[in-house]
């Protein structure tokens, strides 16, 4: 049966087709959508689970692994940070039935924090990892995946890059899916429990396989050598051979390697098609991580080779590639022309900058927007953190001062307490990220003794990745409706002594719960709870009455609704655009907005 | 037949639906299909572009610059923004309804797609049309995404069916919607056949 579908679920469905019992995972973009897609097709006798973060989701899933089913974890790159305690540990353990972990890779990047490289990652744990290029590959892949981690006993990582992720191909899977059979936990300390002297022990032999598993890999079908003879090689890993791919049709004067398992390096393949080869060109993105294999087994072989790369500043350490970027460095390489002919636009008028902002009717803007309000004049430090929030940084609300990685700004307003008595230290965080890693910064703050506003930004979601559901929501990934947990009373579980819910649109008493809350020692916090307005459905909007409108702009200044514009020198409100949430008629001077008609 | 269609916006505009229903057309017609989509922060308001490309021997996930047959853009500066994926004699659909963003109406710079639509104009072959205007009678930009589609078609670069994008159409879009979606590609196609503004 054929299935036009993401990356992202061509790794479920080959996941599926691999006869997976567990899959867990923590929403992450490019990751997300892996889980999501094996919720809509039939996978009856599958445990599926948001966890709570990818720590939990990787314990969760080592479990299963131990007996002796298959387990899928699922997470973006920054996860793989969160995840990397078990991570290291079970990499010394292993594992009885297969156990993969995707870490999406996010090169430029377009949704992230940074530009880690899962690669990387996979050799500091010593443990294989598999880097598809497309999205055919990638259903292919991961069941092979599957089988080296049960052949080898050991987890292995799958990494897959935004682009593969986010793009869409057809690909033929099976009428029906089933998890396979497995035999429980079977009790064995001597195998199950970390101590120094497994350690030791499973350390010498991980290595020793590692040997194996690079020959095994030299014939494994995602390395491969294409091309003739050539003085010239050109390497490349993950999407980027996609791009030499696109640049060298019709190209037949250069090698192309392709290494779809950067660890263990396939070192026996790649030194073969190196014969004779005097120059060699690494395209990948992230890290050099293949240029850096190339070069070692260079040395150990004494080989005449000239490596090009990131390394002799060939190819950028930063940003993605494309075929564009592919098609220059090649041209140069090769002393040939590549590419089409592209339309010169460089007469074209500025452009607009067009950067992500809030939506209109955000119940963010206005959480932000009140505690601008109440602070106003006061020395004050906002600690954001990572999701839909993070825009409350953009002009004109201007409320975020840091942005570190998840849950970092409940435990830096507190630092910033120690360090400044003085400023009053907010730190706001999504409801999906208090579960995360929220809560342990609220007891090290009570514990502590900080000074610090909490911010609870509820909408009842995990807005930016796709609202997926969340221990706070009701709803789980089995389909289930389960007890919410109650972030009010979680937090009065913490010692939280004062805690006010406020609905963030009604401005006048978002404010007063600010000014309430800065007058007290502590820790104090404020759920400003207001459903995502993606996910509700108004059914008013509101309208300027251009009569009593003065044109001061206010509005626009003010909070930067998208649904606010100017157009031929008036305020106009963008119907198509306005939810009619009233935040810019509770700021309007002259009560010029209402109107709110259904 | 080979083709790459390349669709830009802003978020919200609907341009994953109009990417979608083109692949599904062309894999109903026989063709293998790849496309790419822009997810993620950027969909809040951001630049978002679909790429499209149907037809074999086609490995990277996004259209190389200078290979797009057709530019369907929802927006004039990301018509603009995004030229430099179009083919020299390839051809744009061209919303000239401009959408300011947050930085342009807080600074006042006075953008309204005016000087896009200009450059447009001299750099290839456009087909324009105003979204406000088209939109009218539907009562509702939401329909937009499928007057774009029907331009589209009509031009007759696409390379695929009326019969085949209207079937997909039918089974994408709910049951009660069907019949005003089928009447907007319709009027999209009228202007794509006859090149007129």
């Amino acid at each position: 049966m054929k299935e036009y579908v993401m990356g992202n679920g061509a790794i479920a469905l080959g996941a599926l087709t691999a006869g997976v019992s567990l899959v867990a995972g923590y929403p992450g973009t490019p990751s997300s959508e892996i889980i999501e897609t094996v919720s809509k097709y039939p996978h009856q006798g599958v445990h599926l689970e948001w966890s709570v973060n990818e720590k939990a989701a990787l314990e969760v899933a080592v479990a299963a692994a131990y007996s002796g089913a298959r387990a899928l974890v699922t997470m973006k790159q920054m996860g793989l940070n969160v995840a990397s305690d078990p991570l290291m540990s079970v990499a010394y353990v292993g594992v009885k039935g297969g156990l993969v972990i995707v870490s999406a890779d996010d090169p430029g990047p377009i949704s992230s924090q940074t530009e880690q490289d899962t690669r990387r990652f996979a050799d500091f744990a010593r443990i294989p990892v598999f880097d598809p290029s497309s999205p055919e590959e990638a259903y292919t892949m991961i069941q092979d995946a599957f089988a080296y981690s049960e052949k080898y006993g050991t987890p292995v990582l799958f990494r897959p890059t935004t682009r593969v992720c986010h793009a869409y191909a057809s690909i033929d899977i099976p009428e029906s899916f089933a998890p396979g059979n497995y035999e429980g936990f079977v009790k064995d300390s001597g195998k199950w429990v970390i101590f120094p002297r497994l350690s030791n022990m499973n350390h010498g032999k991980m290595e020793k396989r590692n040997v194996e598993i690079a020959k095994d890999f030299s014939s494994y079908r995602y390395n491969t050598v294409e091309g003739e003879n050539s003085e010239k090689a050109v390497v490349a890993s993950g999407v980027s051979y996609a791009y030499v791919k696109e640049c060298l049709r019709g190209h037949r004067n250069v090698k192309l390697i392709r290494v779809g398992t950067a660890f263990p390096f396939p070192e026996d393949l790649v030194l073969q098609a190196l014969e004779g080869v005097r120059e060699v060109l690494c395209i990948e993105e992230l890290s050099p991580y293949v240029e850096e294999q190339i070069l070692k087994t260079a040395g150990r072989h004494h080989l005449d080779l000239q490596v090009r790369g990131k390394l002799d500043g060939t190819v950028p350490h930063n940003g993605e590639n494309s075929v564009e970027l592919s098609a220059k460095i090649l041209k140069e390489f090769l002393g040939e022309e590549i590419g089409s002919q592209i339309m010169d636009v460089s007469d074209a008028p500025a452009l607009p900058a067009r950067p992500p902002v809030l939506c209109a009717g955000c119940p963010h803007r206005a959480s932000f927007y009140a505690v601008k309000q109440a602070m106003k004049g006061q020395k004050a430090v906002f600690c954001g953190d990572i999701g839909c929030y993070t825009l409350g940084n953009a002009m004109p609300l201007d409320m975020v001062d840091t942005c570190l990685c998840m849950g970092a700004g409940i435990t830096m307003a507190q630092g910033f307490y120690h360090l400044d008595k003085d400023a009053v230290c907010f730190a706001f965080v999504g409801d999906s990220t208090f579960f995360a890693s929220g809560m342990t910064g609220v007891v090290n703050a009570v514990y502590n003794e900080a000074d610090m506003i909490l911010c609870v930004l509820d909408n009842s979601t995990t807005a930016m990745t796709g609202h997926q559901p969340h221990p706070g929501t009701g709803r789980n990934m089995m389909g289930n409706l389960v007890d919410k947990v109650d972030i009010a009373k979680v937090l009065e579980g913490i010692g939280v002594k004062k805690i006010i819910t406020v609905d963030p649109l009604l401005l006048d008493e978002s404010i007063a719960a600010v000014k309430e809350c800065a007058g007290e020692k502590g820790v104090k916090a404020i759920i400003f709870k207001s459903p995502c307005i993606a996910l509700s459905k108004p059914d008013t909007k509101c309208m300027i009455d251009s009569e009593k409108c003065i044109k001061c702009k206010k509005c626009i200044r003010e909070i930067g609704c998208p649904a606010l514009t100017i157009r031929d020198g008036s305020v106009v409100i963008d119907r198509n655009l306005c939810t009619g949430c009233g935040l810019c008629s509770r700021i309007c001077p002259v009560s010029a907005i209402g109107g709110e008609e259904k | 037949m080979k083709k790459d269609v390349m669709i830009c916006g802003v978020g919200g505009q609907g341009t994953v639906l109009a990417s979608k229903i083109i692949a599904a057309s062309a894999m109903e017609e026989g063709s293998p299909v790849h496309s790419a989509e822009t997810i993620g922060m950027s969909q809040r308001g951001g630049s978002v572009t679909s790429h499209v490309r149907i037809g074999e021997d086609s490995y990277s996930p996004l259209i190389p610059f200078g290979s797009a047959d057709v530019l369907l853009a929802f927006e004039p500066s990301e018509a603009v923004r995004n030229l430099r994926y179009l083919k020299p004699d390839g051809v744009a659909v061209v919303n000239t309804a401009a959408t300011k963003p947050v930085t342009a109406s807080l600074n006042d710079t006075g953008y309204d797609g005016s000087e896009m639509v200009a450059y447009l104009e001299k750099k290839c072959s456009c087909i324009f049309v105003n979204s406000d205007e088209v939109c009218r009678p539907f009562g509702s930009s939401k329909f937009f995404n499928i007057i774009m589609l029907g331009i589209a078609a009509g031009s007759g670069k696409l390379g695929i069916g009326q019969q085949t994008i209207l079937a997909q159409i039918e089974k994408r879009v709910p049951q009660k919607f069907v019949a005003v979606n089928k009447e907007a590609f319709q009027t999209g196609f009228a202007i794509g056949s006859s090149g007129q503004n």
